[in-house]
């Protein structure tokens, strides 16, 4: 579904990605672990098409089309979602009425037959039930005065409403106390689907107790260093990142 | 009969829409054309005789004349006022024509000109009451006359007198007499005196004691003709108890020159009435290099004059190449409550100093203010607002929020908020913030598949929504529509 070769990619003139590269199959889950600063976070900008971020060389493959040539908006429409590590607020727009004109965007994208308030609703109430989320959340302004739990689980609830097939998930699990931690893992497991691929990008093991990974990779001075199944994690949670490092060079 | 009458309203309603897409796919001002119709007026020029041949042509009693010609020799002595944060290039009253009319005068809306049938029909205001909007009723304004009111029969049988302010003067003197100018003096300013000499029409409403009228009333302004001004003048008057929903539309071709609107409103609430103003005013603009457009100088201010009163201005302003526009009231009686709700915005070189004043007199009065102010292009969009707390104003309250979004680099937004508070136990609050879309903001959206220009809409909609909610149905959905035509190319 994914294949990324030699990524390099430069923030304000800065080379993060050195060199990346990574096959993701549809229904595999993979966890990007890494230190701070090792391009995490730039991996999943560079996949969604974020301003700012300038790609040197490599390619990303998305079902056979150059990800890289799309706007954002298209990679949304072609199935790439990305779960924002500060997801984002706009005071006043009713998260309902955001969440529609995303997904009839999508969907006339991909010239589709958009949904109209009867059927969206419809659908909604039946994802809140799936994601054990309250209608509370509906009623507000997207994001707006939101805790941090309750952003990071709108971002799942946006997620499970637009189905995408590729999901990146930046550091969802960060700031999260252990109950709102479950219930995001409990989110991403409903959607776990022969379908659909998980691109989760995490500091801590924690969040792989609750979702387990079929790889796990770890992504330091932005290239992978090293993959694994969900043993390398634990791994990494006992001698920390600079084991792994340094073993990468040797 | 029912049945029949909201299939029709339905049908006009999906017209409205239509011609709203069509006006974002066209992405230019849809209002702007021309009506070919044979005209009558007074050739440009201004002095007595020309005051006095405005009201000969309207047949105007004596009192009438003198009080225009009082207002004239006023403004000849006034200076024009220069304290907005405005650029305007000076005005020259004697190159305005101060008359124009259709040459066919209706006798009722059956006999009145297909072909202004017809403009009314294309702006989305069908005049013909069979197919005209279910529950309001029109008073429609071209150029310097009115051209016809809907609905006013059924109106009378509650006795409300919905009418143009000319059949007023003539059918209504004792209330016209008494109540015109009583809120905005002959000599109140340079704008409101030159209106009050050469006002040509505009709308008359009278609630009589204990009536709710029983549709929304509004008047449709439009200018045509070349080289006029429009002055309209508008009373509407709620005795005890009465209440009352208006609203207001403006529109008029492109042109290249710069025309000239100056309007003045007059409210008059007595004890415990209830009157609610709405406007969106679209008037042209300009284009994208600044040229053309209508200079918008208006005086609107509302008197609640009886105890637990109640006046709210609401206003959407997208066009106009100046806006100079300052709604207000004055809370006299006791109780009484004042409100002002308004989103001003300005693209391209567009200009707009606009804002309220809410003046506390009468014991226990409340205001609240909400402004909203956005800019584009190279735009500047100023908040003018005045508090004023009398010695009298015992416990009285204001709250005042006043946000401005910008879009782009090279807008300015201003907020000049005074207050003046000669009572200690008086209470104002202001509330102000500055915002940006952001690029975050901007990427969420994208990233959930929303393109730029639909994202922008989303924001400044959510934006604006605490003044939109203000707005009846019909208008808030017009008024958002507005703001997305408004604002195309404001982003990329």
């Amino acid at each position: 579904m994914l294949k990324i070769e030699n990524l390099h990619a430069r923030v304000e003139g800065k080379e993060i990605l050195k060199g990346l590269s990574l096959t993701v199959n549809a229904g595999e889950v993979h966890a990007i672990m890494g230190p701070n600063g090792a391009g995490k976070s730039t991996l999943g900008n560079v996949l969604s098409g974020r301003d700012g971020y300038e790609v040197t060389a490599g390619t990303v493959s998305y079902n056979g089309i150059d990800l890289l040539a799309l706007e954002p908006e298209a990679r949304a429409a072609a199935g790439v979602f990305l779960a924002f590590q500060y997801p984002v607020e706009i005071p006043g727009v009713n998260n309902t009425y955001f969440l529609r004109a995303a997904l009839n965007a999508q969907r006339k994208q991909r010239g589709e037959k958009e949904l109209d308030s009867m059927a969206f609703l419809k659908l909604v109430r039946e994802k809140l039930k799936v994601m054990q989320i309250s209608d509370e959340l509906l009623h507000r302004a997207v994001n707006e005065g939101f805790s941090g739990g309750e952003k990071k689980r709108n971002e799942i609830f946006q997620m499970a409403v637009l189905e995408p097939q590729l999901a990146i998930l930046d550091e969802t699990d960060s700031g999260l106390d252990i109950d709102a931690l479950k219930q995001v893992a409990q989110g991403v497991n409903t959607l776990r689907s022969p379908g659909r691929a998980f691109l989760m990008i995490t500091h801590y093991q924690r969040l792989l107790d609750y979702v387990v990974p079929d790889f796990v990779h770890v992504l330091a001075d932005g290239r992978i260093v090293e993959s694994g199944d969900k043993s390398l994690a634990l791994r990494l949670e006992e001698q920390g990142y600079a084991g792994v490092r340094h073993g990468a060079v040797a | 009969m029912n049945e029949i009458m909201n299939e029709q309203s339905s049908t006009a309603t999906a017209l409205r829409d239509n011609a709203a897409v069509a006006e974002a796919l066209g992405r230019s001002y849809s209002a702007g054309f021309v009506t070919q119709i044979e005209m009558t007026g007074l050739p440009p020029g201004l002095d007595e005789d020309t005051v006095r041949a405005i009201s000969a042509v309207k047949g105007e009693p004596e009192w009438m004349t003198n009080w225009r010609l009082d207002a004239f020799r006023h403004w000849q002595t006034m200076p024009k006022p220069d304290w907005a944060k405005l650029n305007i290039d000076p005005i020259d009253y004697q190159a305005i024509s101060y008359y124009a009319a259709p040459k066919k005068q209706p006798k009722s809306l059956d006999e009145v000109d297909p072909a202004l049938l017809e403009t009314y029909e294309k702006l989305g205001i069908p005049l013909h009451e069979r197919a005209a909007l279910a529950g309001v009723a029109v008073d429609a304004v071209f150029d310097s006359v009115s051209v016809g009111t809907t609905f006013r029969k059924q109106l009378a049988d509650a006795g409300v007198l919905f009418c143009s302010m000319s059949e007023a003067i003539r059918e209504y003197p004792g209330i016209v007499q008494k109540y015109l100018g009583s809120v905005v003096p002959t000599g109140d300013n340079f704008f409101a005196a030159l209106n009050s000499a050469v006002f040509s029409d505009g709308s008359f409403v009278f609630i009589p004691k204990g009536v709710r009228c029983p549709m929304e009333l509004s008047t449709y302004f439009r200018i045509n003709a070349q080289n006029t001004g429009q002055f309209e003048r508008t009373l509407i008057v709620a005795e005890e108890g009465a209440h009352v929903s208006y609203l207001e539309g403006c529109t008029a071709p492109k042109r290249d020159e710069n025309q000239l609107h100056a309007a003045v409103v007059e409210l008059v609430a007595l004890e415990k009435a209830q009157i609610k103003y709405s406007t969106v005013q679209n008037w042209y603009p300009g284009d994208e290099n600044g040229v053309g457009g209508i200079y918008n100088f208006v005086t609107k201010r509302g008197d609640c004059r009886g105890d637990d009163s109640k006046i709210s201005w609401t206003q959407v302003e997208t066009g106009s190449a100046i806006t100079w526009k300052y709604p207000s009231v004055v809370l006299r009686g006791d109780r009484s409550v004042g409100e002002f709700y308004s989103v001003a915005l300005t693209h391209h070189f567009q200009q707009a100093d606009t804002g309220t004043k809410m003046i506390h007199l009468g014991k226990h009065t409340k205001s609240k203010i909400v402004s909203k102010g956005i800019s584009a292009g190279r735009s500047s969009n100023s908040y003018r607002g005045l508090v004023k707390m009398e010695k009298g104003a015992e416990g009285a309250r204001n709250y005042t929020q006043c946000d401005s979004l910008l879009i782009g680099k090279q807008c300015g937004a201003h907020t000049f908020p005074y207050m003046e508070v000669k009572n200690p136990s008086a209470i104002v609050e202001h509330e102000a913030t500055t915002s940006k879309i952001s690029d975050e903001q901007m990427f969420y959206c994208r990233s959930r598949g929303i393109a730029e220009e639909d994202a922008v809409s989303m924001i400044v909609d959510g934006f604006c929504k605490q003044v939109f909610r203000e707005l009846p149905m019909e208008f808030a959905v017009e008024a958002k529509k507005l703001l997305e035509v408004s604002l195309e190319g404001a982003v990329g």
